[in-house]
Parts: structure tokens; sequence; C-alpha cells
């Protein structure tokens, strides 16, 4: 498995390529297409990540999508009344570790089917959002807030680029690291394969799965307020436009390894991005129908979950409550 | 005892809803309005009347057809959260034949309700495809179909289907490819027995046919369907296209069964949410066709009503769906009943 981490960053790179040439053959003017992808590759890396460690504890999260959809609205209430984006980004951190505690209790004491609970938890935020919309700034659907409390990025070689998506590499890399080098790691991989084992060791099976809820939450929740605050600068109702499944897809794809999820999302950003910079871009926006320039990132995380997939393991227990006999 | 036993469905999905409720009174206690006023609202808007209560009705009939789709979907073991692609397919299949293509009266109904079925089941073959052959699980896929079929549909609806001189609907469905409005005091139409008509259908399909008892079986036993023969990919396919019949009924159902526009809007505005509406119907209603019936009246009260609500006590009705969201959470939390039940034989 680990072995095969080298394949979404091929494929990335690939598509990168491909995508350029496309738009030259096509006689079309070159779009910002890593910029943009790195843009949209940091939330699903994020939540992906997150979730990773989460399906190896035996927990199952299809809330990334609420959770998204929840702290970004909670991220830029928090960024105006802190007057800074970093509040913002620590307010939709903090909702989404709050949001992922929950469901993992859920999942854990209340022994939930994990999957109809997040779909519920979905179906709750496609309501809940629109009406903080409207409650919180009084106007339905959309809250463009000022300019300076967008996360300011960094100039580099290969553009400007995000300090959150630096910091989403660093917790991708931590993530490998704690999952394979250390003792607590060693705990999540036994606690969702064995879980009968590690309670006879006389270890918390709760505890280290609500652990892992909490941290995916946070990741994810992070993630969320990047979407409006680091990225698009406004809000809208649907700001997450599936992008919590595409995480899904990411984690499906990697098998759960972290550094590959990191790779998956850089691939899945990238189409993304070659969506969002196709449709913005002068020349070429108006040559394309924009329906199908949306249609991308869907199409392309379905091709390439359908050829992917096939053998990949996941944890025996994963999805499944624990109970003493 | 066995009283006590039949009942229990009953009180849990009662308990969900009056939990989803309570919590949804927080929230407008939370945002600064009354509870109370705003339910005194919702209960007046949804069956103060007789227009209302027939409101209601026509609020409801495509909440049925959509919690088919996940009942279905459920009974045959997979989680089926693609009716809201589904439905706008199935919108703009009916839309094409009631809106350009002249048929004789009768026939022209029926050609347009069929031609949104199958434009469901078309589009909800591909999740099943991939299912049953690749083994994509369907709660990826049908997210991703449902947002690729929103562009779609959009698109269709926009480049083939505008009235001229229109720009934010389509062509309305002609005279002979309505359904006949029941009373004109409410947009009710006979559409709802179609869509009853569906849901005993599926009914009789699933409690009285082999197949269907086959793709009950593989639900509650994939092992022992496997054992006994039947071929998992079927059952998949079977239970994805006969959701997505109901949910591109559904989808007709707001075209041509549903005054005063007769169309679709570009937007899609008059399609969309009624499939992730249907989840928690079918939730409520236990994943059985009749149960169905009785939680869409419930769920398409709580739309109605909702409107009342925003408009006497201002209260977004966008909470009637957190609301929706919150009862599918507590219908989740097996040992919530088991607590409440522990409690109360103490």
């Amino acid at each position: 498995m680990r072995g095969r981490t080298w394949l979404p960053w091929v494929a990335g790179g690939a598509l990168v390529v491909a995508a350029g040439r496309l738009l030259e053959w096509a006689g079309l003017p070159p779009v910002p297409l890593l910029e943009t992808g790195l843009l949209a590759m940091t939330p699903l890396a994020l939540a992906a990540v997150g979730e990773c460690l989460n399906e190896k504890a035996g927990l199952v999260n299809i809330g990334l999508e609420a959770i998204f959809l929840l702290t970004a609205t909670v991220g830029v209430w928090f960024a105006e009344l802190g007057r800074s984006g970093y509040v913002g980004l620590l307010g939709g951190a903090m909702a989404g570790g709050v949001l992922g505690l929950g469901l993992g209790a859920v999942s854990v004491y209340g022994r939930a089917d994990q999957i109809i609970a997040g779909i519920g938890l979905n179906v709750f935020a496609l309501g809940f959002v629109p009406f903080l919309l409207i409650s919180l700034w009084a106007f339905p659907g959309i809250h463009v807030f000022p300019n300076e409390l967008t996360v300011p990025r960094l100039r580099t070689p290969i553009g400007q680029v995000s300090p959150v998506t630096l910091g989403t590499v660093g917790a991708a890399v931590l993530a490998h690291l704690v999952l394979h080098r250390t003792v607590l790691g060693f705990r999540i991989r036994a606690v969702g394969e064995r879980p009968e084992a590690v309670d006879v060791a006389g270890l918390r099976v709760d505890r280290l799965r609500l652990l892992t809820a909490t941290v995916g939450g946070i990741l994810a929740g992070l993630g969320g307020a990047f979407l409006p605050l680091g990225w698009f600068g406004a809000l809208v109702k649907e700001i997450s436009a599936g992008r919590g499944f595409i995480a899904l897809a990411c984690v499906v794809f990697a098998g759960l390894e972290p550094l590959v999820a990191l790779g998956a999302a850089l691939l899945f950003g990238l189409a993304d991005g070659f969506a969002s910079a196709v449709a913005v871009t002068p020349g070429v926006k108006e040559r394309v129908p924009f329906s199908f320039v949306a249609m991308i990132p869907y199409a392309v995380t379905l091709a390439v979950v359908a050829v992917v997939i096939g053998r990949r393991r996941f944890p025996s227990t994963v999805g499944r409550p624990y109970a003493r006999e | 005892m066995r009283a006590a036993r039949a009942l229990r469905p009953l009180v849990e999905s009662l308990a969900a809803v009056s939990l989803g409720l309570a919590a949804g009174g927080v929230l407008i206690w939370a945002f600064g309005h009354s509870p109370l006023a705003a339910y005194r609202a919702l209960v007046v808007g949804a069956f103060g009347s007789r227009e209302d209560l027939l409101e209601t009705l026509a609020f409801s009939t495509p909440l049925l057809l959509t919690a088919l789709t996940f009942a279905v979907g459920v009974r045959a073991g997979l989680f089926n959260i693609g009716a809201e692609g589904q439905v706008y397919l199935g919108a703009v299949g009916a839309t094409f034949v009631a809106g350009l293509l002249p048929l004789p009266p009768g026939v022209h109904l029926l050609a347009a309700t069929l031609a949104g079925m199958t434009a469901g089941a078309l589009w909800a073959l591909v999740p099943a495809v991939l299912k049953a052959w690749r083994g994509v699980h369907e709660v990826i896929s049908t997210i991703m179909c449902n947002w690729i079929a929103l562009h779609l549909s959009m698109y269709l609806a926009i480049h083939f289907l505008a009235e001229p001189g229109r720009a934010e609907r389509t062509l309305p469905a002609l005279p002979t490819a309505r359904y006949p409005v029941l009373s004109e005091e409410s947009t009710l139409t006979a559409v709802l027995f179609v869509a009853v008509g569906f849901a005993l259908g599926v009914y009789a399909y699933l409690w009285g046919t082999r197949t269907g008892y086959e793709l009950r079986l593989a639900g509650e036993n994939p092992d022992a369907a496997r054992y006994a023969g039947i071929r998992p990919e079927r059952v998949v396919v079977l239970s994805f296209v006969l959701g997505g019949m109901a949910a591109g009924l559904a989808g007709t159902s707001q075209v041509i069964g549903r005054p005063p526009a007769w169309s679709l809007y570009a937007t899609l505005g008059n399609v969309t949410t009624i499939g992730f509406d249907g989840i928690g119907v079918a939730l409520v209603g236990r994943n059985h066709p009749l149960g169905a019936v009785l939680a869409a009246v419930l769920f398409g009260a709580l739309s109605q009503g909702g409107r009342l609500m925003e408009y006497e006590v201002g209260v977004p009705s966008e909470l009637v769906r957190a609301l929706n969201g919150i009862v599918v959470f507590a219908m989740a939390v097996p040992e919530l009943w088991s607590l409440v039940r522990r409690r109360l034989s103490r």
C-alpha cells in the first residue's frame, strides 16, 4: 500500500501537463492552474487526512460535507467578531472539533448507524446554514465579508500559496508519522482492527475513537473555514458543493493512508482548480459552457474512484460500534 | 405485550419527530423568536383550513416518492442518497415530452409521466453499475451524480427547453400533459393518486413477488441471499432503478402536476431539496411504503406550515429542513430508545 504513495502525485502532475496542453491546443490563454489547484486541495486534504485517522480507528464520518458547511459559516462569524481571518480559522476548527466529537460520541456511546447519523448531519446543515445566513446577516443565500478578513497568501516561486496549505501538508506528514511511528498510532490502528484486544489490554476503546473523531472534526473544520476565508472571499449557502464527499473519495482512494490522501486531494483539487480557473478566466470562460466545466470535479472523482478502487482493505470494524461481549 | 411491540416503531418515530421539534424550538428561541408562536403558526398553516390541508398534501406528494427511493435502497441494504439528482432529471425528462411533443390527450399525460420516470431510472443506473461491478460506495457516487445532474439539468433546461422571452423557466407543459387540478383553492392535482398508487405498487412488489423478496433478503442478510443464489448485482440494479423511477416521478410531479408554473425553473428551484427531504420521511416511515405515506403527510405539513411560520413569526422556513436533519439523526441512534425503555421499565 505505502509503495503506491507516488501514484496520485504522478497522476496529478500528468493532469497539470495535460490540462495545460489542452488549453494551448485549443488556443486559449493559460490559467493559474497550480495556484487554484493548491487552494482547492487544502480543504479536501484536511478533511481526508482527519478521516483517514478516524476510519483507521473504526469510525466513519460521512458528515464531512455538513462540517464544511457549518464551519464555513461559523468561521466567517468568528472572523467578523474577532476582526481577523485567523480567528475565523480557529473558530471553524473548534466548531469542527465539537461536531466531530458529537458525532463520535453518538457513534461510540449511542451505537448509532454511522451512515444514517452522517446523512442526518448533512440534511441538518442543508437547512441550518441558510437559516443561519438569514438569522445572522439578514440576507438569504450569500454573505460577503470585508476583504481584510481573508487570510493573506504567501508569495512563492510557484505562485501565491496560502499558509493554510503549507499547514495542511505538515498535518498530512504528521498524521503519517503518528500513525506509523508512534505507540498512539499503533493503538489507533489496533482499535480499528481488534477493538476487543485493545479493550483486554486495558486501553479505552471509546476514548481512542473519540480522539480520532475529534481530530478529524478539527481538521475538517479548519478546511471548512478555509473555504470562505482562505479561498473564495465570500460565503454562500452551498459553499462546500460536494467537497465533503470528494474528501471521502480521497480517503477511499488512499486506502486510509494520510500521505496518499494528500496526493489524492491534490489530484481532485487540480480538477476542481481547473474548473474554477476555466470558469473565471477571460477569453476561456466565454467559449466553454459553464455547466460542463462545473461538472469536471465530480466526473473526475467518479471516474478515478471507479478505476482505482477494487482491492482496498479497510479496518475490520470500520463503521461498526464496539460492544463488550 | 404483542400490541406494545407492534406499536414500538410508531412510538420511536413519534419520539424522533418530537425530539426534532424540541431541538427546532430551542433554535427558534436562540434566534430570538417565540417557539410557541412559531409552532402555532406552523400547525395553523398546515391544517388550519381546507385549502391548507390540500396544500399540505400537495407538498407531501413528491416527498412520498423520494422517501420510496431511499426506503427501497435501505431494504436492499443500500444508502441511495441520489434521489436529488434523479428528481432533477425526471423533471427534465417530463418537460421534454410535456412541453415539446404534441400528443393526443391521455396518451400525452402518460408519455410525459413515463418519460420522467425513465429519465430518473436511467440516471440511477450510473451509481448502480458503479456499485455492482466496481464496488464504488453509493454514498460517494450518488452525491457526485447529484452535482453532475444539477449542472446537466440546468444546461438542458436553458439550451433546449427555454421558453422564448422568459429566461426564468422552461416551456410550460401543454394542457394535454397536465394532471387535473383537484380543487381550485390549492395546487393539489391528481398526481397525488399516482404517487400513492406507486407506493402501493412498491409494497405489493417487495412483499408479494419473488424478486421483491430477494431484494429484501439481500438487504437483511447478504450472506443468506448469496447462499440462496441471489445475485447481488441484480439486487443493486433493481433497487436503484425502482428508486430512480420513484424519484423521477417526484420530479415529474412538480412539472406536470403542480400549478401555477407547469414548468421547470431554470434554477431548478421548484425541484431542489425534494430528494434530500425524502430521507427523513423514509426513516420516520420505517422504510416501509405504507409508513412513508403517513410520514409524507407529516413532513408535507412541516413544509406547508413552515411558510406561514416564516410569514407570521419571521422564522426562516429553512428551519424545517434543519429539523428534518435532526429527526434523521435521532432515528440513527438505537441506544436512545433502549435507554428510554430501560428508564420506563424501572
